[in-house]
């Protein structure tokens, strides 16, 4: 069988803010509109400079690498990290080992929140191409991941590159 | 009850104390939510005071609401409402954002705010607890500076309290700017960096209340909804629909600027004197190519992103940046001025909404001041030596600055257009009423009705609740169009924008799904959205204590309407007095109003509305 891993990109300067990756990964996994359980969350540190932020897939997994209890694991197929609910307790140590500090705590369940991929199939990915906004798109994973690595970064660091593209020098003193 | 969370947050700023309100289920079947639901807290509160009760006092509530739909239908909004400080009824404003989702997260339907804080303060809403912190130091800040000093502490503030639970996101933040603080009647109540709840004057109400901002964040999901399969699909179905509208999509209201003058002949021109004009220079293209860095922007849930984010990148209005700038920006700002220069328009909207102004209101005052500056009414002294010529841009914005401090002129100027023409006509001996384009002390939008080419009519203004407001419009035939359907997306608190491209009895499927309860298309327009109505038409006549409206010499148009457009492809076209005449009197049979516009007892009585008929007929305008 074909492998189906895949990666997720993410054009940050087309994101619309509509947020309706958020609300689509809400009602996939969660069946309800919940934007702090998403597993992309769309930052604003700045007005305008919207960042989807979701797992990037790194090749060394460091946050399942990192996990005291072993809940975490790697999807063969998708490459997508798996969170074993019944394991995981919601230390947080996965969080500090991400480059990007991306996953986040389920505001209910208390469980880290991962992008599972949707099976290959991502429901965000989906939202975003159907209104033509393109910001997220889907790859077949080849190659080293290295580079998509380095897409493993906080909100803030991105925010801080993202507003000189949009507005310059201006950018510097809004954040 | 489903799509609601079940709670009001009500704060009152004298006593610092917050207390959880609840609305009955039979309340909220017949007022919704948002406007509608203002309507009935306000007129509980205040109706039997409404005329005595000045809007930048104390006594005066400022709303804050979503309704069931918001955060569901595609575009999240958010209602600000309270008695309005332009035309002393109550004005339903809309702004866009995540605030209303946040709320709804946090476990709050709405916030009623009361009272008056001794200094400058702010609320932060996290889940269930709100505080009331001080301001001290973000008050005379401009908007861009608040975002960023707010969004950085109330995000320090957030991860204090949850700790374990990763890089939380940003709050959202409801603010005034200088304007607001300044208790300006065309200070308005700020989103993001562009976004404005702009009509009523809100801002001058949170900044006669001392507060400087509220923040929300919900850490939960939106409320239950009664049918979430049928939710699913109607939100797939909907967007679908406002995919369809690619132009609109791609352009926004920011074709506007030039189509509206070019196509239609009913943009304001030099202050509404011409509303024709046929500069190419300011088409979309120009905007589009020069200074849209994002051609789609938007907020929760949008399918359509009709925003666009806009920057001034080089020359000397370089650092602007404001979104689009939409078609009302780009009219009262540009042409309305003399302006056909996107750059200069893109500097003055961004401005604009740095001090917290309202850019029809704001751009409709400046306009106003120039058209006396080019008649030799108000001359260079009275301006502290501003230019006011047609057209220069760095005298406008000086002018701006003046009117949010409230400096010179400017505290003048920034009562708005009706009561500063009132003030300078006496202080300059000169009727000034045939230059101000006002609707009951609000300025009018960007939508002319002399060439009958827009969606406005003759009686679009002058017969409604919202009075200027161009997202309120009065229309024929009333019990199916018109102004009851604005009330219901200012109710149900979505865009309504992205209604364009749908049928209307979609709405009415959101609301079974989400709420459950099947309201008609007719119920709405013959009993519940016409009661909203009924009651807003009440306050609106009531008005008071600085300015009273009587319905049958102020049910009309402007002056200016009524002169013949002197350019364009539509010069001599003008409102015809009887025509308008004609559409006024079927309107008032219409919504169940007598001859002189006051609504009948048996309309109030039939639609329950004792109370009303009590007081209109205590203060004698029910005779």
């Amino acid at each position: 069988m074909a492998s189906r891993k895949i990666w997720i990109t993410r054009d940050y300067v087309k994101c619309s803010g509509c947020r309706k990756c958020e609300i689509a990964c809400s009602l996939f996994h969660e069946n309800k509109i919940w934007p702090e359980a998403s597993r992309v969350r769309v930052f604003m540190l700045v007005p305008g400079a919207e960042v989807p932020h979701l797992c990037v897939q790194c090749d060394d997994y460091p946050c399942a690498e990192s996990c005291p209890v072993k809940a975490l694991s790697v999807n063969e197929k998708t490459g997508a990290v798996q969170v074993d609910e019944a394991k995981c307790t919601g230390c947080g140590i996965c969080i500090d080992a991400c480059p990007g500090k991306i996953p986040h705590l389920h505001p209910s369940r208390k469980r880290i929140l991962i992008c599972d991929l949707c099976n290959g199939k991502p429901e965000c990915v989906k939202v975003c191409q159907e209104g033509k906004w393109n910001a997220l798109g889907k790859v077949k994973r080849r190659g080293s991941a290295a580079s998509m690595k380095a897409y493993a970064r906080t909100p803030e660091e991105i925010t801080k590159e993202l507003v000189i593209n949009l507005y310059g020098e201006k950018g510097e003193e809004l954040i | 009850m489903r799509g609601y969370a079940g709670k009001l947050l009500e704060i009152n700023l004298t006593t610092q104390k917050t207390r959880e309100t609840t609305i009955s289920e039979e309340i909220l079947q017949n007022y919704i939510g948002g406007r509608g639901l203002a309507a009935r807290i306000l007129w509980d509160r205040l109706g039997k005071k409404w005329e005595t009760t000045n809007p930048l006092e104390e006594e005066n509530l400022l709303l804050v609401l979503t309704g069931p739909l918001t955060g569901f239908f595609p575009g999240g909004r958010v209602c600000i409402s309270g008695k309005s400080p332009q035309s002393n009824g109550m004005i339903g404003s809309t702004v866009a954002g995540e605030f209303g989702i946040e709320l709804k997260c946090a476990g709050y339907d709405g916030l009623i705010i009361t009272g008056q804080a001794s200094k400058p303060c702010y609320i932060n809403i996290i889940d269930k607890d709100a505080t009331i912190n001080d301001a001290s130091h973000i008050w005379s800040k401009e908007g861009k500076e608040t975002v960023k000093i707010l969004t950085k502490e109330t995000r320090t503030t957030l991860q204090n309290r949850y700790p374990r639970y990763g890089i939380l996101k940003e709050p959202s933040i409801l603010y005034i700017g200088p304007a607001g603080e300044n208790k300006a009647r065309i200070a308005v109540v700020m989103a993001k960096w562009s976004h404005a709840a702009g009509y009523g004057g809100y801002g001058g109400v949170m900044g006669s209340k001392n507060l400087k901002a509220i923040v929300a964040k919900g850490m939960g999901p939106l409320p239950e909804v009664a049918d979430n399969e049928r939710a699913k699909a109607l939100i797939i179905k909907a967007c679908k629909d406002c995919y369809k509208a690619e132009l609109w999509r791609r352009w926004g209201t920011g074709g506007g600027g030039y189509s509206f003058g070019a196509s239609t002949s009913s943009e304001p021109v030099r202050n509404w004197q011409e509303e024709w004009h046929d500069e190419k220079g300011y088409a979309v293209d120009k905007f589009e190519q020069r200074l849209w860095i994002k051609q789609y922007w938007g907020d929760f849930g949008c399918p359509t992103t009709c925003l666009k984010l806009a920057t001034t990148k080089t020359g000397p209005f370089k650092g602007a940046i404001t979104d689009n700038p939409d078609y009302e920006m780009q009219a009262f700002l540009g042409p309305n001025l003399g302006i056909f220069v996107p750059e200069e328009n893109v500097y003055l909207s961004s401005l604009i909404d740095d001090l917290g102004l309202c850019g029809i209101q704001g751009g409709g005052v400046l306009g106003f001041a120039a058209e006396l500056y080019q008649r030799g009414i108000l001359i260079k002294e009275d301006l502290d030596g501003i230019d006011l010529k047609w057209g220069n841009a760095k005298a406008f914005a000086a002018l701006a600055r003046k009117i949010a401090n409230r400096d010179g002129i400017g505290d003048v100027l920034a009562e708005g257009t009706y009561r500063a023409a009132l003030k300078l006509g006496r202080m300059k001996g000169v009727d000034l009423s045939p230059y101000m384009v006002v609707e009951k002390g609000v300025s009018i939008g960007a939508h002319g009705i002399r060439s009958g080419k827009d969606f406005g009519s003759n009686i679009s203004y002058a017969c409604s609740v919202q009075a200027g407001d161009h997202t309120s419009m009065a229309g024929l035939p009333a019990d199916s169009s018109g102004e009851i359907s604005d009330v219901l997306h200012d109710s149900g608190v979505y865009c309504s924008f992205n209604t364009f491209a749908l049928e209307e009895d979609l709405i009415f499927e959101f609301l079974d799904a989400v709420t459950g309860w099947k309201i008609m298309r007719e119920e709405w327009y013959k009993d519940k959205g016409f009661r909203i109505l009924q009651i807003q038409r009440a306050m609106l006549l009531l008005g008071g204590p600085d300015a009273k409206w009587n319905s049958e010499r102020d049910d009309t148009n402007p002056p200016r309407f009524y002169e013949p457009l002197p350019t364009g492809p539509y010069a001599g076209k003008t409102t015809n007095r009887k025509a308008f005449e004609d559409s006024k009197r079927e309107y008032y049979e219409a919504v169940g109003w007598d001859k002189k516009g006051i609504p009948k007892p048996e309309t109030l009585r039939h639609l329950g509305l004792q109370d009303v008929e009590e007081k209109l007929r205590a203060v004698n305008i029910i005779t």
